[in-house]
């Protein structure tokens, strides 16, 4: 997509010899890889070529039966551990993760489609970031700010995506186990990999059986586990459809429940703006993982004074893009990672254009296998449009503008959504005027798609409930 | 002096006629009915009714939905006042209170057949907990908040913020001190509350809202419903602008229900749980109502720096 | 090439006074400096090999100021930077000449008959270079020796004294002076000394301020100060040349000097250019290295190319 130019970057692509991927996975439970019940398998292919990686073991409901007694078995051993002897394993987890980081880094890109770029600068990264800062939490819960001795709740399962396969992970097995719960999670069917390497991980790290159980599979394996009564505590990750399934399945339940879901962030430009800090704010606020993002800033609301500006800009910046092999140190935007997403992406794109917006790309060839969608930028566009309002989790911008402070209030906030925002002004008490009425959990100033483990991530209203991350991630596992 | 009767007649008291309280107003239920409220006496629970007190509103799902209305509109000032300003007024609440103590006293005593020193107690507990959430308003930023070290060029700030509209059901036994338990931890945070009455104990609710009335509470802060907890929780629990709802006052299965329809848009619930209210409270009713933000802001250096090679 | 004199172009009356000078400048858009040094990071991990790698070398090559600027130079040391330029490596022909030799005014022709024929241009620093602390007049003294003895280039220095304390008319009063002075033949590089400007948003400023009176390059530093060219602050002036010529339809060069010295930063710098200004700044016309100790590793990486052995220091010369 780069024009071609006299300095044309030659292909650098990262090896694929530092992953081993096995031709076929089973289930991990109770520290055994085993194989489903009903002997099931299913293919997970790399969307950037359909080229099919490994079969793996499909979780069915008994498979979740006896993960969750394994589950249920590890964690009386478990809690009653010192926390300084849980730390120590989460530790140990964190460096084995960084040791093993270019191997799982591959490994990611090669299942999920996302650039090595940002599997190796930023998922991994976090990743053991993450592993890290909850280990030294374990041995330290009393000074949490939840009481003295605050107990864990038991078994959790935990439903997770496949946007960032290993840093949903993360995020929903270190604060799960430095508090003293025992976990089975389930990662998304279009990438179990990384959850299954993970398992070695937790091998290598000495790690109890039934600490960790890892159940690839569908839909109906992540139900049933949502729905196991011996379940203490639901985590997940996903659509605002099926979190409000979740909802209704544990009501009337004991069960805590966090859920983090959709956005339709907008991200804020007014005419004081650091105009090419901005520009590549929104870049990496849509097409960062190719806007497949719960918080992406999916929504460009810019003052009316510096469009113009701002737009030129803008296109010219995603011009230089480079499209293509995920594998390749070069590339911006990968592949899209499911023949399912591509076609939402897709239908919701046209919904744009037969609603009359005006739909822009720049030139950009698309490789011929794999799964594929060219950064779009929508103009033209209202809150009355569906691709305003519909989260389309994909490399899809959409533009509106504003007249006044107000109005970009009242038009970021006119959403069922409040996950992220970002902001965009060199006027400091702008900036907090703005931050403060905005519903959102996660606000960006003057920046955008920043994330810390120490950092609470969340949202308000239908973007789901409770954090993670930080202090406040500890909460969601404790019984408080 | 002149000639006096012998023997004074009892003097006929005047009675009071309870109505909701909707956006700073007493309006009867816009459905014109009422229900008759007895005293819940010792033996009443096994004799059947007990002495007849008043008739209350018997609020609809329309006067739920425009307690909603009320409420989402005073929603913006009492968020937006200041968090010493909101102590001062939940304190206000606390000082109203304690000038018409006998009457609340009364009105517990008959509402919970309780004797006048166990209602007496209830009451004083009452107060004192509009006391210790007047000064919780300004502190539960600070214990929940604050700065967390990111790894990089970053000032990020978690603060606590209100979640909204709250839809209260207030415990069904505890009529007052439960009423305000669950009530002040609401609103000390800046939400605003459509509260629910104690079904067969609404009296006490009825005659708090009349304290707020003159506490300086803007209107709307809280709204008080009486009536069938169900009929009203039903609608509330589905209103796609109510952010979140407590479930104290339900039972197990009407619980489960309102959890369910409370899932459409993905309210904050906090379920009904086994609660001493004469105990102190800890922080999780106002946690339960607050939502997380978290804001990034870069610094970066002083001037531009020659690191980032 | 757009040519347009300074004074013809769509920003003219924004040097009318003091005051509309000061209120264009300050009406720049600001800078946020994380998120600059954030994008300049996020390109320097840009992997550049093989074939992108043998052309971004013998570019890196051809946009050398190869630079001595010393109290100790000599004409003998000058001889010598000019046969280097002429012929980088002595062993192999095909290596491109750099771009020019950069020296002090007294030396300049030395350098001019070091590379007579040669190609490579004669650039000379002036204007009381590296201080600036000399009056106007002594200034362009300096500047017309200088072209007088032949400079192909003059590289000034700005006022950053008059800069930092707001008096932008002065500063642009006295680059055109020297523009001037400069006369049709030698092209003006104007030096702001980022190190000393200290933040982005004056660096900015300060970009438009020199290209706003007729710079033809702007260029970092003098390779004196503790904080010379930087990623992060080589991209913003080239966000300015990029922005400048999409306004004006004037191009201006971009000169990064001091502390670049591998080869790895040079092809950095390269990738700024090409994802920033374009390829159209690709061109030693358009963008240089000052630089002393660069040029003998890219030599090594070319040679590491070429022959698939890594080089060493005795196989390439010290001068």
């Amino acid at each position: 997509m780069a024009s071609a130019s006299a300095f044309e970057y030659a292909p650098a692509p990262e090896s694929r010899a530092v992953v081993d991927i096995a031709p076929s996975y089973g289930l991990f439970i109770d520290g055994e890889f085993v194989e489903a019940a009903d002997g099931k398998v299913f293919k997970t292919v790399s969307p950037s070529t359909e080229e099919v990686l490994s079969e793996v073991a499909q979780a069915g409901a008994e498979d979740v039966e006896r993960a969750v007694k394994a589950a249920r078995k590890a964690f009386a051993k478990w809690s009653a551990l010192p926390g300084s002897e849980r730390a120590k394993y989460l530790f140990r987890i964190a460096r084995i993760i960084q040791e093993r980081s270019r191997e799982l880094a591959v490994l990611e890109t090669l299942d999920n489609g996302k650039p090595i770029k940002e599997t190796r600068d930023a998922d991994l990264p976090l990743v053991a970031g993450h592993f890290f800062y909850y280990a030294g939490w374990a041995d330290k819960l009393d000074h949490a700010g939840f009481g003295a001795n605050p107990k864990p709740l038991g078994v959790a399962g935990q439903v997770i995506p496949w946007n960032f396969p290993l840093l949903m992970l993360a995020w929903k097995i270190a604060p799960a186990l430095a508090t003293g719960n025992t976990v089975v999670l389930k990662p998304a069917e279009t990438t179990p990999l990384s959850a299954l390497f993970f398992a070695d991980i937790c091998r290598q790290a000495g790690l109890p059986k039934g600490v960790v159980n890892i159940l690839p599979g569908y839909g109906d394996a992540g139900a049933a586990l949502v729905a196991h009564p011996d379940v203490n505590k639901v985590a997940f990750t996903g659509s605002t459809a099926v979190g409000k399934e979740i909802a209704r399945t544990v009501a009337g339940t004991r069960k805590k429940l966090t859920l983090e879901l959709g956005g339709k962030g907008a991200n804020i430009v007014f005419d004081d703006a650091p105009i090419d800090q901005a520009v590549e704010g929104i870049v990496t606020g849509i097409f960062f993982n190719q806007g497949q993002v719960c918080c992406a800033g999916s929504r460009l609301l810019v003052q009316e004074s510096v469009q113009d500006e701002l737009l030129d800009s803008l296109k010219r910046r995603l011009s230089t893009l480079r499209l293509g092999d995920p594998l390749d140190k070069n590339t911006d935007i990968g592949a899209i990672n499911s023949a399912e997403q591509l076609a939402r992406i897709t239908a919701l794109a046209e919904q744009g254009e037969a609603e009359g917006a005006e739909r822009w790309s720049p030139a950009c060839e698309l490789p011929s296998s794999g799964y594929w969608f060219a950064p779009t930028l929508f103009t033209n566009v209202t809150q009355a449009h569906t691709i305003a309002r519909d989260e389309i989790f994909g490399p899809v911008l959409s533009v509106l503008t504003f007249r006044t402070p107000d109005e970009a209030v009242a038009k970021a906030n006119n959403t069922q959504y409040g996950l992220s925002a970002g902001i965009w002004t060199e006027k400091g008490s702008r900036i907090l005027a703005v931050a403060s009425k905005l519903r959102a959990g996660v606000i960006w100033s003057n920046t955008f798609n920043k994330f810390d483990p120490t950092s609470p991530f969340g949202g308000y209203k239908e973007s789901g409930f409770g954090r993670e991350g930080g202090r406040h991630g500890l909460e969601a596992y404790l019984d408080v | 002096m002149s000639e006096k009767t012998e023997k004074t007649e009892p003097r006929l008291s005047v009675f009071k006629t309870y109505k909701l309280y909707v956006g700073g107003k007493f309006p009867r239920s816009e459905s014109g009915r009422v229900y008759e409220v007895t005293t819940q006496t010792s033996a009443a629970g096994a004799a059947g009714k007990g002495k007849w007190l008043a008739n209350a509103p018997l609020a609809s799902r329309k006067d739920a939905r425009d307690a909603v209305v009320a409420a989402r509109k005073a929603f913006g000032g009492w968020s937006g006042a200041t968090a010493y300003n909101r102590g001062q007024v939940l304190y206000r609440v606390a000082e109203m209170l304690e000038g018409r103590r006998e009457q609340f006293v009364r009105e517990v005593a008959d509402a919970e057949g309780l004797s006048k020193a166990k209602a007496a107690a209830v009451v004083d507990a009452a107060i004192d907990r509009w006391v210790w959430y007047a000064g919780w308003t300004d502190k539960i930023a600070q214990v929940t908040g604050g700065a967390n070290p990111v790894a990089g060029p970053f000032f990020n700030l978690s603060s606590p913020e209100p979640t909204g509209v709250v839809a209260v059901l207030a415990p069904q036994k505890s009529s007052f001190l439960g009423l305000v338990s669950v009530v002040a931890p609401v609103i000390a945070t800046g939400n605003t509350a459509v509260v629910i009455a104690s079904e067969k104990s609404p009296l006490p609710a009825l005659s708090l809202a009349e304290v707020l009335a003159t506490s300086d509470v803007p209107g709307g802060v809280v709204n008080v419903l009486s009536g069938r907890t169900a009929e009203i929780a039903a609608p509330l629990a589905a209103h796609q602008d109510v952010n979140a709802i407590d479930l104290a006052g339900a039972d197990e299965a009407l619980a489960k229900e309102l959890e369910i329809a409370a899932a459409d848009n993905l309210k904050r619930t906090l379920r009904p749980q086994a609660v001493d209210y004469f105990d102190t409270p800890g922080i999780d009713r106002l946690t339960a109502f607050l939502e997380t933000k978290t804001v990034w802001h870069p610094t970066g250096s002083l001037g531009a720096s020659g690191s980032s090679y | 090439m757009p040519t347009t004199a300074p004074t013809a172009h769509a920003l003219s009356d924004v040097t009318a006074s003091d005051s509309t000078l000061r209120r264009f400048l300050h009406g720049l858009p600001g800078v946020d400096a994380v998120g600059l040094e954030a994008r300049a990071a996020s390109l320097g991990t840009r992997s550049i090999k093989t074939t992108a790698k043998a052309y971004a070398i013998d570019l890196a090559i051809s946009m050398v100021d190869l630079t001595t600027l010393e109290g100790a130079d000599t004409p003998g040391k000058v001889r010598a930077l000019g046969a280097k330029a002429v012929h980088p490596d002595p062993t192999d022909r095909t290596t491109p000449t750099t771009a020019a030799v950069c020296v002090y005014p007294d030396m300049v022709a030395v350098a001019k008959e070091a590379v007579a024929g040669s190609g490579v241009q004669v650039a000379s620093v002036a204007t009381a270079f590296p201080a600036g602390r000399a009056a106007l007049d002594v200034k362009l003294a300096d500047v017309r020796d200088a072209v007088a003895a032949g400079a192909d280039e003059i590289d000034m220095v700005i006022d950053r004294g008059a800069f930092l304390s707001g008096k932008y008319l002065k500063v642009y009063d006295e680059i055109v002076a020297v523009k001037e002075a400069c006369g049709t033949s030698a092209r003006l590089k104007v030096i702001f000394e980022t190190g000393e400007l200290s933040t982005y948003d004056n660096i900015r400023r300060a970009s438009w301020l020199g290209m706003l009176a007729g710079a033809d390059f702007i260029k970092t530093s003098t390779g004196k100060v503790a904080v010379n060219a930087t990623p992060a602050n080589t991209l913003l002036m080239l966000q300015a040349v990029r922005d400048f010529r999409a306004q004006t339809g004037v191009q201006v060069g971009v000169k990064p000097a001091g502390g670049i010295r591998t080869t790895k930063d040079a092809i950095k710098f390269l990738v700024l250019v090409n994802e920033t200004a374009g390829e159209d700044w690709l061109d030693n016309h358009w963008f240089r290295f000052g630089a002393s100790s660069l040029l003998n590793d890219l030599l090594m990486q070319r040679q590491k190319l070429a022959t698939g052995r890594y080089s060493g220091p005795d196989y390439v010369t010290v001068d």
